[in-house]
């Protein structure tokens, strides 16, 4: 990995300057950032999963999932929704700016596991950034697995992310692409409803199918349930799990998760790890 | 004199040569800290020579209670741990970690560099010395290196201090952690009171600690004197004034989290976070980022935080641990259970800190019986 702006290792409490090439916005409270490192290192390698500490000058640092793809390393993309200091600056950025990056940090979704498996991934919300990596993986190698399935759910059509790609994997014969929002308003043509309906469609082979999650933790308790009514194993049921973070690096404390530290443990687990836990109130 | 002193055997020294090895560690470049009297308690701070230790004094703890009282003898050592843990010289309680200013790229970021601090500390009880090897657990043999701890840590020279008593709120028996230094120092102490005779006996953990000895008078001690230190640390022993069963404690809690004295702990707990200040082996931290007025100056620093706070788990809008409930069980279960799946040992040395400075002298060993009273096993979800 020469060449690698990744400071996890050498200097992990260090940012790196990142410059900024372009900032698009994707819905209204939504909008991407992509970056290149700056000095002589301008890649950044990561495995879909991992997220980074984005510091904004004088402003604070929050972790924040990578949303590109991890074939592209000469950018490095997240995709924020802007909630309160750092998140709201950073939505104030234009190009040019630097902000600093820390990372990559945290587990892989389970690529190993999928090959050869169908895959269902289901995602709430911005739920949909941590896997965009994981869908652009996917089909860079798409032989490697059997069908793959994409359910989505939103509020409301306008929070829909990504949308011209949603578009464009709709629109491919080897993608099975499925959205739903909460409620919609005229002119809306898809479901509406919870994410959950569009689960037992997307399954065929349950004992062969490798489901990845992420969104709010409300859905992603309805959606383990479904996908355990479906007939699918605990073990190849994978979520990605959200705390506060100060560090990212183990020694803040602040994630922990019962017997897990979300940053370097996670933030990917899967559900069989985690399930004594998942979903109990306040640990 | 014997002849060079070799490791793990016995040694004896009298108190000038205690007030030599600190003069001693001093000229060789260490900042020798060890415990000293301010404002009511024994803590743990800069010793320039015996003079500056708590001679003649002991220490009466309970759970909410500390109390300095006069002994009827001159020990130097003769009270237990106090509010100070070793922890604040090597994770220090607020620190710099880097600055950034801006420039016309942006920003320059320069990352905190201090000369490596030398530290002696003197006076590390057993309990101490595992607390210690926990924290290097934490910052420096999992994951990732906190740089300025392993600096630190490297350089530090350790002159334990067997207990020769216990307090009420002591229990390390219970925790394999005391009271008697068995590894983790370069020199190790008994301090023995024997009618007139006050002297120490000194065995050396490493070569550092041999090399100490060469430079002190030593002679090797006799049977009736390595007798005399073993009754000590026995007598603590027996002294233990609490104990904790261990058996079983990382299933116990971690498949209670529904019983119903975290209801009734709560309703003690102030969540004031004295207890994990206290705690020699809480790591817990915060970072603020912070700039000048001129705003071109930033800097970020970290600090001792608590899972205590209500902000320490602060997401969007809510906090995960709202309830004192959740953040006192937080607090036991990673104690006692969930450090074990993280670091494979416990996280509690048995110190007894966080009884006696609970302002309301909760008590860990009594909440973690009640629960292990009437375990109720958590269902299992599918
Ligand atoms: C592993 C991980 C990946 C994430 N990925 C993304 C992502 O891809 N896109 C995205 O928009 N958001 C993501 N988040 C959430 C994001 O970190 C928060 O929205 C952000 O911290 C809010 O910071 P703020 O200063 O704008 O908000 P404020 O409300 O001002 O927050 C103050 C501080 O509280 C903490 N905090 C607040 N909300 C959260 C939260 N939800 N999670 C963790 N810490 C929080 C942070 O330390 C923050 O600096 C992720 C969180 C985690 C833990
Ligand atoms: S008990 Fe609380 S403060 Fe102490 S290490 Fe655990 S989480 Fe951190
Ligand atoms: S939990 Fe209490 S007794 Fe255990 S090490 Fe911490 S302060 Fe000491
Ligand atoms: S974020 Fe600090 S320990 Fe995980």
């Amino acid at each position: 990995m020469q060449g690698n702006a990744s400071t996890a290792t050498t200097q992990p409490m260090i940012p790196l300057p990142h410059r900024i090439l372009k900032v698009r916005r994707e819905t209204g409270d939504v909008f991407s950032i992509e970056t290149q490192p700056e000095g002589d290192e301008s890649d950044f390698h990561f495995v879909p999963g991992q997220f980074n500490m984005v510091y904004v000058f004088g402003v604070g640092e929050v972790p924040l999932s990578i949303s590109g793809d991890p074939a592209r390393t000469h950018t490095l993309t997240h995709t924020i929704r802007s909630v309160g200091w750092v998140t709201q600056a950073l939505k104030k950025m234009k190009k040019g700016d630097r902000i600093g990056v820390r990372g990559p940090f945290g587990t892989p979704w389970p690529f190993q596991e999928a090959a050869g498996n169908d895959v269902v991934i289901v995602a709430g919300g911005v739920g949909l950034a941590p896997l965009r990596p994981v869908i652009y993986k996917l089909l860079a190698e798409r032989e490697q697995y059997g069908n793959i399935s994409i359910l989505y759910g939103a509020r409301n059509p306008d929070d829909l992310l990504y949308g011209k790609e949603l578009e464009k994997w709709r629109g491919r014969f080897d993608l099975h692409v499925d959205a739903t929002v909460d409620s919609a308003k005229r002119g809306w043509m898809g479901n509406v409803g919870v994410v959950t309906q569009l689960i037992p469609k997307a399954i065929s082979d349950p004992d062969n199918t490798l489901a990845m999650i992420c969104g709010p933790e409300i859905m992603m308790r309805f959606t383990v349930n479904e996908l355990q009514k479906q007939g699918i194993e605990n073990s190849n049921i994978y979520l990605t799990m959200e705390r506060n973070m100060k560090c990212a690096i183990g020694f803040c404390g602040h994630c922990q998760f019962g017997p897990e530290f979300i940053c370097k443990d996670g933030p990917v687990f899967s559900y069989e790890r985690v399930r004594n836990i998942f979903g109990k109130r306040e640990i | 004199m014997a002849s060079s002193p070799r490791i793990g055997a016995k040694y004896t020294l009298d108190r000038e040569a205690l007030q030599n090895l600190i003069v001693e560690l001093t000229d060789s470049g260490y900042q020798v800290m060890g415990p000293t009297m301010r404002d009511g308690a024994i803590i743990y701070d800069a010793v320039r020579s015996i003079a500056d230790l708590p001679e003649g004094w002991t220490d009466d703890q309970e759970g909410g209670t500390y109390r300095l009282e006069k002994r009827l003898d001159n020990a130097l050592f003769g009270y237990n741990v106090g509010p100070h843990s070793w922890k604040k010289f090597l994770f220090p309680p607020r620190q710099k970690l880097w600055t950034a200013k801006r420039s016309d790229q942006g920003f320059e970021i320069h990352p905190e560099e201090e000369e490596p601090l030398r530290y002696a500390f003197l006076g590390v009880r057993s309990c101490e010395l595992h607390a210690i090897a926990i924290q290097d657990k934490v910052f420096m043999e999992d994951a990732y290196v906190d740089p300025v701890y392993k600096a630190r840590r490297e350089n530090l020279l350790i002159v334990a201090v067997n207990c020769g008593q216990a307090a009420n709120t002591c229990f390390c028996v219970s925790m394999n952690t005391g009271p008697e230094a068995k590894a983790g120092f370069d020199l190790a102490l008994t301090e023995v009171i024997d009618n007139d005779r006050h002297y120490f006996v000194a065995e050396a953990g490493s070569e550092r600690g041999t090399g100490l000895l060469e430079k002190l008078s030593f002679e090797s001690a006799d049977s009736q004197e390595e007798a005399a230190a073993n009754a000590a640390v026995n007598r603590a022993a027996e002294q233990m004034g609490r104990t904790l069963n261990t058996q079983g404690i990382r299933a116990l809690l971690q498949d209670n989290p529904d019983h119903p004295r975290w209801d009734d702990v709560a309703k003690r707990c102030l969540s004031c976070a004295n207890c994990t200040m206290a705690c020699p082996t809480c790591f817990c931290s915060t970072v603020e980022d912070v700039t000048d007025l001129s705003g071109d100056h930033a800097e970020r620093w970290r600090s001792w935080d608590s899972c205590f706070n209500l902000d320490f788990t602060y997401m969007g809008g809510g906090h995960t641990r709202h309830s004192f409930k959740s953040r006192y069980r937080q607090w036991m279960t990673h104690k006692l259970s969930t450090w074990h799946d993280q670091f494979d040992t416990s996280g509690c040395v048995g110190c007894g800190r966080c009884i006696t400075w609970c302002p309301e002298g909760i008590d860990i060993t009594e909440e973690a019986a009640a629960i292990r009273k009437t375990p109720k096993s958590q269902e299992k979800k599918k």
